[in-house]
């Protein structure tokens, strides 16, 4: 899947061809990589370890778009909201009911999954541009409800704090110590997503994306498929937010906005719908454009004094803007699909089409 | 008799489609039912599978009412549908395809003895198995689309113009694939625009105009029936 395969190899039974991993090289390939990745806090700076922090937890959020957008081919422009959804649950199982913060992880995970299977409703009933408009609501009901409900439980406007989180006495108190939790979270979410993607569920997911009259007349059910897309999604959002607020150790209604929501889907534009790798080169890719943006404002002002400030802000969306065009023109498929070709080509090699 | 329609009216929003249409098929049978473009034989299967509901009447299969259950429910039944301009999963594989046409079976065992079935009426489909569904041609991606609806081991398969946009020499292939089906036990309901191929083919058959159904008979009796030849088989 994922990786280069000579020429010359052939699957020859069918639990071969279905493997991601073929050979013992891949296997020490991939220990390889993330015993570096684990061990950056070692050798890195520290804002490469804030940066792989914050890549792990956008990642996690994609992927759970990427199964409802990417897989099922219903858009969600509300992935924010359920994300928020997620931090408020777990900050409040902690803080307010003494919870550990793993175990308050996956609940908060499974809470933002229902509000996103509720928001996932109107999928029965519309499709397409108007369900992005029906999930948009999510992003202004969700944020609302926070700011203005229950001021004494969810402290209004200000938002609430958060404790490191803490397991056997070590504290995750900096973002060298955090990042064992994002990456571990990391790993977690992206075998499930990879493995929904090959399973049952994830060929009914594409019918329903692909031929929804032909999936109906196989005995898929789509509106139970599309709610458990839904669900999927929203428990990944949540999981990232709630992942996001230990981090940021504070979350409140703005910490994720309709904004991020566009950006979550533009990554997985950029890296490629449908695709169980196309969430982590597109987060990677995306965010490392936004973050290069904000380091090159203070390069820009120089040359522009009187509107200093304007551009370093414009720089972001500018960037994302442009890198979004350009994917949509020249690799409307995502880096996904380009990873894809060159093992074809890899493959095929010399006679590569 | 395995399939009872009874009089149904189906309506798109304020407008009938079907006005009233009874028909029966027999175990065993080959029934087709012929008609001009938007004569209600499409709306008449998408009713029959439960995409659609009528308004008024009903409809048993082997004596159970399907008229209100949605589409899941009926191919559980054992009535398989392939639905008109094939419809097959473009960017999966030809065997992934007909592994979603088992998507109701759980019994592995029968599964795999339905996959060679299917490969031994199509060897076609056999030879192309690892090939993107979205690459074949119109006469292969036709095979696919029955090869999937026999993937649900249905007792009835239900075909909408299985001949649409093919060459003359995989028509036929598909009209023998036909026969061969349902020699093999399975009893079809056929819509057909293309009448000559589908009425010699067929045990009975029932026209269909604006809705209603205007003649019926034995496809031999259709064929040479001077108001059939005439509207339909384009002969004086």
């Amino acid at each position: 899947m994922a990786v280069l395969r000579p020429a010359g190899e052939f699957d020859q039974s069918y639990a071969y061809d279905m493997a991601t991993m073929r050979r013992r090289w891949q296997w020490l390939a991939l220990a390889g990589f993330l015993a570096l990745l684990y061990a950056l806090p070692a050798y890195g700076s520290p804002s490469l370890v804030s940066f792989v922090n914050r890549a792990a937890m956008i990642i996690i959020a994609v992927q759970g778009l990427n199964i409802l957008t990417g897989y099922t081919g219903q858009i969600s422009l509300g992935q924010a909201a359920f994300m928020i959804t997620g931090g408020y649950i777990a900050v409040l199982l902690v803080t307010r009911l003494d919870w550990n913060f793993f175990l308050a992880l996956p609940v908060a995970a499974i809470g933002a999954g229902l509000v996103g299977l509720f928001f996932g409703l109107p999928s029965l009933r519309v499709k397409g541009f108007y369900l992005a408009m029906s999930t948009l609501a999510a992003q202004f009901i969700i944020p609302w409800f926070l700011r203005n409900a229950f001021p004494e439980v969810l402290n209004g406007a200000q938002g609430l704090n958060a404790p490191p989180p803490e397991l056997f006495g070590v504290v995750f108190n900096q973002p060298g110590r955090f990042l064992y939790i994002s990456l571990t979270v990391l790993i977690v979410t992206t075998v499930v997503a990879h493995n929904i993607g090959r399973s049952r569920l994830g060929r009914a997911f594409v019918a329903i994306r692909d031929q929804d009259l032909a999936a109906e007349l196989l005995g898929i059910n789509p509106f139970k498929y599309k709610l458990q897309a839904f669900f999927l999604a929203a428990v990944y959002a949540g999981l990232s937010g709630a992942l996001f607020a230990f981090h940021l150790r504070h979350v409140n209604s703005e910490t994720f906005s309709l904004n991020d929501s566009v950006i979550l889907l533009g990554m997985l534009i950029a890296g490629g719908l449908g695709a169980s790798v196309g969430p982590i080169l597109g987060a990677v890719l995306i965010q490392g454009i936004l973050e290069l943006a904000t380091m090159a404002g203070p390069a820009v002002s120089p040359f522009l004094p009187s509107a200093a400030a304007g551009a370093v802000q414009a720089l972001r969306p500018l960037f994302f803007g442009v890198v979004l065009m350009v994917f949509l023109i020249f690799e409307p498929r995502g880096l996904a699909h380009r990873w894809s070709l060159i093992k074809a080509a890899w493959r095929l090699r010399p006679f590569s089409h | 008799m395995l399939l009872h329609i009874d009089s149904i009216q189906t309506y798109y929003g304020s407008i009938q489609a079907l006005k009233g249409i009874s028909f029966t098929v027999d175990q065993g049978e080959i029934v087709t039912l012929i008609g001009a473009n938007g004569a209600g034989k499409t709306t008449t299967l998408h009713t029959l599978s439960g995409i659609l509901h009528p308004r008024h009447g009903s409809i048993f299969f082997e004596g159970q009412p399907i008229h209100t259950m949605p589409p899941h429910a009926v191919v559980r039944l054992g009535i398989a549908h392939s639905p008109e301009g094939r419809r097959v999963f473009g960017r999966l594989t030809v065997a992934e395809n007909l592994d979603m046409g088992a998507f109701v079976r759980r019994d592995k065992a029968a599964i795999k003895q339905d996959l060679d079935r299917v490969y031994t009426l199509f060897p076609r489909l056999k030879e192309r198995q690892k090939q993107l569904a979205g690459t074949l041609s119109g006469g292969e991606q036709q095979m696919l689309a029955m090869g999937r609806a026999l993937m649900a081991s249905p007792r009835l398969l239900l075909l909408d113009e299985p001949s649409m946009g093919l060459a003359p020499i995989l028509v036929d292939l598909i009209f023998e694939t036909i026969l061969e089906i349902n020699k093999q036990g399975v009893t079809v309901l056929l819509v057909e625009q293309n009448a000559l191929m589908a009425l010699s083919i067929a045990s009975r058959a029932y026209v269909l105009e604006t809705g209603s159904i205007i003649l019926s008979g034995t496809g031999k009796e259709l064929l040479n029936n001077p108001d059939v030849m005439k509207a339909y088989l384009g002969m004086e």
